[in-house]
């Protein structure tokens, strides 16, 4: 094991402002609004109509197809509206809004989600499904696919990510201080689901509280190692961590599944724990509110479509100087045009940033000073990637790998140059993309 | 305030962005200058810091003339300038070291496309150009420690004009080459020996290049492959016959160290990729011995810098990273190791 991987970079990691910020539930606001898409794959099918009246838990929405996800009530209320909203990915998505009836107690209707003992593995995936859990940790990949993989695999271990790499977010960083007994619950639960024997959770060093209340809380029978992970970013993208902790590399084009492992959330486990203990599915997450730009930084438990501007008046407004709003980490979250905008299963964080972190630099030309290189976690060429894009030449691009790229942005981070290289390379993707479905038409 | 009233911005991820800027990188190796123009100014006196003035000025008035706008505040010219400056001799004539920083930016840099774009190092073409126009003034070196407020008469030479004799001092390269005769090592070493205003302070320079390289400003393998081939090439020469100067003489006498650190590390012109800065630097090193001993000049590493330079795209192709997760080594088409 050897704790990180190699390239990447440093950006000042500014969990300060929460990471001893202990959690607390955010109370209903007036209104919650559910995207039907709020996992990878496709959206999912509402089965309610305006006017109907759910109770918290509630299906609103059913899974369509198995690479899908359902969607449950937040809160209980009417069904005001099925429409299009702003989504956290900047377009407009259907989405179901719900108006919270104010008197409604908010209890649950008893145990949806069936107890976990005595459930056989495709019993589990099946629960996991309906219980609508995808991955926490930003990209929403719904978590029973990644539990089902096809015959011919070998899996060895579970790999749990609780890096959190991302600078400002300590949402997996407080669960594992707060809920390390419902860490390792989910990890049985996965074990015994996935069919293997062992698992590691691999843990950036600047949670140090974290990685000693996991080994602190650690069942006796599960044999799980605790890693303490060097501090780099992106130290949490799925290749690097198993890098890190196997030293085995993903062959470009694969899945993690090729290399024998399987790699979750530390936030996606703990929800599974809880899905399974308290019978009610996925309908609340935690979320890091924090940036210079907030008045109160804060860990909330808020329940899946609360608005973001409720959040952030709940978290005492935005100061004067505030410039952006980023749903995610500041790497690799989306700037928000709309504060209407929800937050969905995949949201981990509000980040308000000012001025001062996000200066406008002008883009100079390519010095060639080869940083991007030593930047990029993949080992691609930035910077002749970067000029094919300018360019156009997008063919150059895909035999130079473009498809390994994950938009991690380190190589944008450190260009000295400002040349914004990794929103070229998400333009240069989808220009692809739209060649090939071309192609194909 | 209340959210009702902000006034949100857009940008794409990622959202911060590291404070190393290209204007911070430039103007940081400019002051890591400051000591090693010092160091000729106590060794040569005050005409040698009106050279470098002279050729700083020209650089930065084509630059201002001709160049994008405020291209100039970038620094990447000012630095052209003081390192054509230090190329050249304490005595040299001020109107011929203006032009060559005007040359140096014209067709070094800006024939090109201005920053970036530049397939030689403009402050070393800006030096071949010299060379080639005034053989005489360019290989007329000072006696060193004559005062820090020496001014030398050829300094003031009019345009055109035959320039006044001065006092002249062998290099120790040339009485290697020429006379067959060494040179202690410490006087090299601490710069009290003739030759052009950044040949002689090798310490100094290592130091203001051992902070670049510590601040990620300067690729610490170039140097390192410059100066470490070039002493095992002159070690297994010296091994051979004591005919050849050892490696101590190699690689503090001439302009090996400023060289390394200041002009084979230009960004713009040497290789991206970590192999391909290896590769460059061990060319260089190769050809400075080659050139130095069998080559008709006694000094060799302008020359070894531009013809390597004139290696970096075939060096950059040649050596692409392996991407992660791949196991052969994709060729590029037409891509080919370029080996020196």
């Amino acid at each position: 094991m050897r704790s990180t991987f190699r390239h990447g970079v440093h950006p000042p990691d500014s969990k300060a402002l929460t990471a001893a910020v202990p959690l607390r539930r955010m109370p209903y606001a007036a209104e919650v609004v559910l995207p039907l898409r709020q996992h990878a794959g496709k959206p999912a099918r509402p089965v309610v109509r305006v006017g109907d009246r759910v109770q918290r838990g509630d299906v609103l929405a059913e899974a369509d197809g198995f690479v899908s996800s359902p969607v449950h009530a937040s809160a209980a209320g009417v069904v005001k509206a099925i429409g299009l909203w702003p989504h956290p990915d900047g377009t407009l998505s259907d989405a179901i809004r719900i108006a919270v009836d104010p008197f409604n107690p908010q209890i649950p209707r008893p145990r949806m989600v069936p107890d976990w003992n005595g459930l056989t593995p495709p019993e589990v995936v099946k629960a996991v499904q309906d219980a609508g859990v995808v991955g926490l940790g930003g990209a929403a990949f719904p978590t029973h696919v990644k539990l089902a993989p096809p015959k011919d695999i070998h899996l060895e271990s579970l790999i749990v990510n609780g890096a959190e790499c991302e600078p400002y977010l300590t949402t997996d960083h407080r669960t594992m201080v707060e809920y390390p007994e419902r860490v390792h619950f989910g990890v049985r639960i996965m074990m015994r689901a996935l069919g293997v024997k062992r698992a590691v959770i691999g843990v950036e060093r600047n949670k140090p509280d974290a990685i000693e209340r996991l080994r602190a809380t650690l069942p006796p029978d599960l044999d799980v190692i605790i890693l303490p992970l060097t501090v780099k970013y992106p130290q949490g993208a799925e290749k690097m961590l198993i890098h890190a902790v196997t030293g085995r590399e993903v062959p470009s084009g694969k899945l993690p599944m090729n290399v024998g492992v399987v790699v979750q959330n530390v936030g996606s486990i703990a929800t599974i724990a809880e899905v399974f203990e308290t019978g009610l599915p996925l309908v609340e997450r935690i979320v890091t509110v924090s940036g210079p730009g907030v008045r109160r930084p804060s860990n909330l438990i808020i329940p899946v479509g609360t608005k973001v501007r409720d959040i952030l008046e709940f978290c005492g407004g935005v100061s004067a100087d505030a410039t952006e709003v980023v749903l995610g980490g500041p790497m690799m979250g989306t700037a928000q045009p709309n504060l209407d905008v929800p937050v969905t299963k995949g949201t981990t964080g509000v980040i308000v940033l000012t001025r001062r972190d996000t200066p406008r630099f002008e883009t100079l030309p390519c010095i060639r000073c080869g940083s991007c290189l030593e930047a990029c976690p993949v080992f691609l060429n930035p910077s002749m990637l970067g000029l094919h894009a300018q360019a156009g030449r997008y063919e150059e691009m895909e035999s130079m790998h473009l498809a390994d790229c994950m938009l991690c942005g380190a190589c944008s981070y450190v260009c000295p140059s400002a040349i914004p290289l990794s929103q070229m390379f998400a333009l240069s993707k989808t220009a692809l993309k739209k060649a090939r479905s071309k192609v194909v038409a | 305030m209340s959210t009702q009233t902000i006034r949100l911005e857009l940008a794409a991820s990622p959202h911060l962005k590291s404070p190393d800027t290209t204007p911070r990188i430039m103007w940081t190796v400019l002051a890591t200058l400051v000591p090693v123009v010092l160091a000729a100014l106590y060794f040569f006196g005050l005409g040698a810091l009106l050279v470098i003035a002279a050729s700083t000025a020209g650089a930065l008035a084509l630059e201002g003339w001709l160049g994008k706008a405020r291209s100039v505040r970038d620094g990447s010219a000012a630095i052209t300038g003081v390192l054509l400056g230090l190329t050249l001799p304490a005595g040299f004539p001020l109107w011929m070291a203006f032009i060559g920083g005007a040359f140096a930016i014209g067709f070094g840099k800006l024939i090109f496309g201005g920053l970036g774009q530049n397939v030689f190092n403009p402050a070393l073409l800006g030096r071949a150009f010299l060379q080639a126009a005034f053989p005489t003034a360019i290989t007329t070196w000072p006696k060193v420690a004559q005062g820090w407020t020496t001014v030398y008469a050829s300094n003031f030479a009019w345009p055109f004009m035959h320039p006044t004799d001065t006092i002249t001092a062998a290099t120790p390269l040339g009485m290697m080459k020429f006379e067959h005769t060494g040179t202690a090592a410490w006087p090299l070493m601490v710069g009290s020996t003739g030759g052009s205003l950044g040949e002689t302070a090798g310490l100094v320079i290592l130091l203001c290049g051992a902070y670049l390289a510590w601040k990620g400003y300067l690729n610490w393998r170039i140097p390192v492959a410059v100066l470490g081939t070039a002493a095992l090439f002159a070690t297994a020469l010296h091994l051979a016959s004591p005919r050849y100067p050892d490696a101590v003489f190699m690689v503090f006498s001439g302009g090996l160290i400023l060289g390394a650190v200041y002009m084979a590390t230009d960004m713009v012109t040497s290789p991206v990729t970590p192999r391909g800065a290896w590769i460059f630097g061990a060319g260089v090193g190769v050809l400075v011995v080659l050139i130095r001993i069998w080559g008709g000049l006694p000094e060799g590493v302008m020359y070894a810098i531009l013809i390597m330079n004139a290696f970096v795209p075939f060096i950059n192709r040649g050596t692409q990273p392996r991407v992660f997760g791949t196991t052969r080594k994709k060729r590029v088409r037409g891509g080919k190791e370029a080996t020196p």
